[in-house]
């Protein structure tokens, strides 16, 4: 069978990241094609350039044996390259018929839309995928299931050869995802090529002929999807060296310092329990999109709770507080540093004492002073370079934003320290520095809770391991128990075989 | 309202929700006007409807152009500088070349504008420059070069040819010109936007500026080409300007683009972009200029029009959002799928 659109060595970088390196596959014409790999691992990048959104580095595109060169998402649309994203991206004021036309909208008399045609057209293709849409109706409002569908009718409506879905599934029901597979089985047994990104097996294993792995940028292996086993795709996936070595410093755990008792916020997590003790670190592990972030948002009384209890050292906590947590001890080093983190435009003193400005002042004035000698203190501690300290955050290598935020919080003193991905972008050496300070503060007393997405980070720096999937918290690995196999498999809801 | 619009096949509840909207003017525009002309009479008399209609002929062009680019999820605020300038350009030109045609006249206005508004649009979109700020700058700038340009001076009635100034008073079928002029920008403006392609692209950006990218849309040029219309209109505003006042200084228009902004967000064109008509931005037009001259007539203090169109402005909007929340949770409710 002839290849329908060809991979052929794409690369693509950011800066200095190559998030897509020399990867090669082909997409056959009547076939579904999985795309799987961890977090970062390149996949939504594949399908930015599929897209036409990003342009490759090196390498190209070939359909039916010819060259593409695609300089936006008119030309990707114009070769029959249809990408459906996780998030749909329709006209929330325009019509749904309007949403599926636009661009190329019937024409009648001086050019003018045939309104008619175009919610004819509209109807048909509903129809067709046996869903009833009303195709007058504005685009706003629609379920996620339902913005979906519309979206493949776009992809039919200009009769797309290839077919992109991009997680289609992860904010589906049950119910939800069986109608959108048999509309893709039926687009496919059409001679449709899909490519299907999912990160559950079995929706893989019910949908999908052929399997491409990607790590780190690079690709692994491509098989028929018979050729080869749930168990042997993960460990493809995850299957890196493990060479990067954490110094967890042992200690034995003291008194419990946060408890977490059935924490809700419908519908992004549900009934959260957990404890951290002082001295320990414990690694909040599952995929992007769980619930992570969330859950320790809720716990610091940033975003609010439907129900559930936070105690610190056995002090409950108001939902929707931060004040009050912070006063409590607990420190939350948000994971989008440039977003929540830093006030990129002040200097590296003002943002290392901004949680404490009220403390150091004196009668009520900040004196440059007392700042200045506590920044110069805790950034010393962390080997944080920088000009000089009143220099604007902004002009500060990523790591070194990242040690300016982690100071501002470690200098409260805190009892809980909650990171979030607290590594995310930043280069090898700094990468070691913060988990060697995280694992003395933890020997110093500190109970510290962390988000990350980075399995080896997860495996060497935690003594516990609460895995996450979907909004619940669906295992506990001692430090034995985890592995990069074992955390997988639950983070992706696979029983562990291994 | 437009045959166009009556003839469609099947009405959406987006249809709805804009008709009803319009409703909502005009029929606080019945109101207005039954009160007033209890109290006084002649204010429904001809000369008095005719001063409200050519006053609005000129708000009216401001705002269907100014709808464009709101439409767009942009602002324009240089209009009433750019109507500054090509009101006292074409003004000069008439002072020296009497024998000038007023077709030409608005097309030189409208080219004036025009330029103004690719300025607009290319740094709003190449600049990477919010529109708000964009059009601020220029609205000092094209008002600096006005005031540069005229000095002190002034172009009076007796310096502009009596051809031009008649254009201002005549009447074709008893329908004033300018209020012509102004229906024909409306139109023509309402069917583009309505029934090509074009027009329908403008509201796709302005709902949603991502998704109009990955749909594929030239954004870039649209965005251009709605600061070009806005522009070009409010150049042929400022020509309907000296043709009506027949005195023109470098402060002519100052600080009319609040009234325009204000005629298009009572008109019921969503500040976010991506819906409303210009329809609706022409009876706003028509409501805040009737709105000044019922207060006169009424004896009202001239202080309360402001208060009354800030008012009005809030309740425009204040209307809008419980609509939108009351057509958002009526969609939740019904669900997607018919019966």
């Amino acid at each position: 069978m002839a290849a329908q659109l060809r991979v052929r060595g794409v690369s693509k970088s950011f800066g200095a990241v190559a998030a897509v390196r020399d990867v090669s596959f082909d997409l056959h014409p009547g076939e579904a094609h999985a795309l799987v790999g961890e977090n970062g691992a390149g996949k939504s990048t594949i399908v930015k350039m599929l897209a036409g959104v990003h342009r490759p580095d090196a390498g190209t595109l070939e359909l039916d044996g010819t060259a593409l060169a695609l300089t936006g998402p008119a030309d990707a649309k114009a070769a029959g390259i249809a990408v459906i994203y996780q998030e749909p991206t329709l006209f929330p004021d325009l019509s749904v018929a309007e949403n599926i036309a636009m661009g190329r909208q019937p024409l009648g008399r001086f050019n003018t839309i045939d309104r008619a045609a175009m919610v004819a057209q509209a109807t048909r293709l509903f129809t067709r995928l046996g869903v009833a849409i009303d195709p007058n109706r504005p685009a706003r409002g629609l379920s996620i299931a339902d913005q979906q569908l519309v979206e493949i009718a776009k992809a039919l409506s200009v009769d797309a050869r290839v077919v992109v879905m991009d997680e289609p599934t992860a904010a589906l029901t049950g119910v939800e995802v069986e109608r959108l597979f048999a509309v893709a089985r039926s687009l496919r047994d059409d001679g449709a090529a899909l490519l299907f990104i999912s990160h559950r097996f079995e929706e893989i294993t019910a949908l999908c002929q052929r399997v491409t792995i990607m790590r780190d940028g690079k690709h692994v292996s491509t098989d028929l999807l018979e050729d080869t086993s749930v168990d042997e795709m993960v460990r493809r996936m995850v299957g890196r060296d493990l060479d990067a070595l954490f110094p967890k410093q042992d200690v034995t755990p003291g008194a419990t310092v946060l408890k977490v008792e059935g924490l809700t916020r419908d519908p992004v997590f549900k009934d959260i329990s957990f404890e951290v003790r002082a001295g320990e670190i414990v690694a909040l592990a599952g995929l992007v999109g769980s619930g992570r972030s969330e859950v320790v948002q809720s716990i610091f009384g940033v975003d609010p709770r439907d129900g559930g209890t936070v105690q610190v050292a056995g002090k409950t906590l108001k939902p929707k507080n931060p004040k009050q947590a912070m006063a409590a001890g607990v420190a939350l080093v948000p994971e989008d540093r440039r977003q929540q983190g830093l006030v990129m435009e002040l200097s590296i003193e003002r943002n290392v004492t901004l949680p404490r400005s009220r403390s150091l002042s004196q009668l009520g004035f900040l004196t440059g002073s007392s700042e200045r000698r506590s920044a110069k203190e805790w950034t010393e501690r962390l080997k944080t370079k920088y000009g000089r300290l009143s220099d604007e955050v902004g002009t500060l290598s990523g790591g070194n934003q990242q040690k300016v935020v982690l100071a501002k919080w470690l200098a409260t003193g805190p009892r809980v320290l909650i990171v979030d991905e607290p590594t995310r972008g930043i280069d090898v050496g700094t990468k070691a520095e913060v988990h060697r300070l995280m694992s003395s503060l933890a020997a110093e007393g500190v109970a510290v809770l962390m988000v990350s997405s980075e399995l080896p980070e997860v495996l060497g720096m935690a003594d516990r391991v609460l895995v996450m999937r979907e909004g619940r918290l669906v295992a506990e690995l001692s430090r034995a128990e985890a592995t990069e196999e074992s955390v997988m498999f639950a983070a992706m809801g696979q029983e562990a075989t291994v | 309202m437009t045959a166009v619009e009556l003839t469609a096949p099947k009405r959406s509840s987006l249809d709805f929700v804009l008709r009803a909207r319009e409703l909502g003017i005009i029929i606080a525009l019945a109101l207005l006007v039954a009160v007033t002309v209890i109290s006084n009479p002649r204010f429904l008399s001809g000369q008095s409807v005719r001063d409200i209609l050519l006053n609005t002929a000129i708000l009216a062009v401001l705002a269907v152009g100014q709808a464009v680019v709101v439409i767009t999820r942009n602002i324009d605020l240089s209009v009433g500088s750019v109507l500054g300038l090509s009101a006292f350009t074409v003004g000069t030109l008439l002072q020296n070349n009497p024998g000038l045609p007023v077709v030409l006249a608005l097309l030189i206005g409208a080219a004036v504008g025009g330029v103004c508004g690719v300025l607009n649009g290319v740094l709003v979109r190449y600049g990477k420059v919010p529109a708000l700020v964009v059009t601020l700058g220029t609205l000092y700038v094209v008002r600096g070069v006005t005031y540069f340009w005229a000095g002190g001076s002034q172009i009076n009635a007796d310096e502009l040819p009596p051809g031009f100034l008649s254009f201002g008073n005549a009447s074709l079928l008893g329908v004033p010109m300018l209020v012509l002029i102004a229906l024909v920008a409306l139109v023509v403006t309402a069917v583009v936007l309505r029934n090509y392609r074009v027009g329908r692209e403008l509201y796709a950006m302005g709902s949603s500026p991502q998704a109009a990218q990955l749909a594929g849309i030239p954004t870039g040029r649209r965005t251009v080409g709605a600061f070009l219309v806005s522009g070009a209109l409010a150049g042929v505003a400022g020509v309907l300007f000296a043709a009506r006042f027949g005195t023109i200084d470098a402060a002519a228009g100052t600080g009319m683009e609040l009234n325009v902004v204000a005629a298009v967000v009572v008109g019921g064109v969503a500040v976010f972009g991506g819906s409303g008509t210009v329809w609706g931005a022409a009876l706003g037009a028509l409501l805040l200029t009737t709105i000044g001259s019922a207060l006169a007539v009424l004896e009202i203090n001239q202080f309360w029009q402001q208060a009354i169109v800030g008012g009005l402005i809030l309740l425009a909007i204040g209307a809008d959002r419980l609509v939108a929340v009351r057509v958002a949770a009526g969609l939740k409710k019904r669900g997607s799928h018919v019966g």
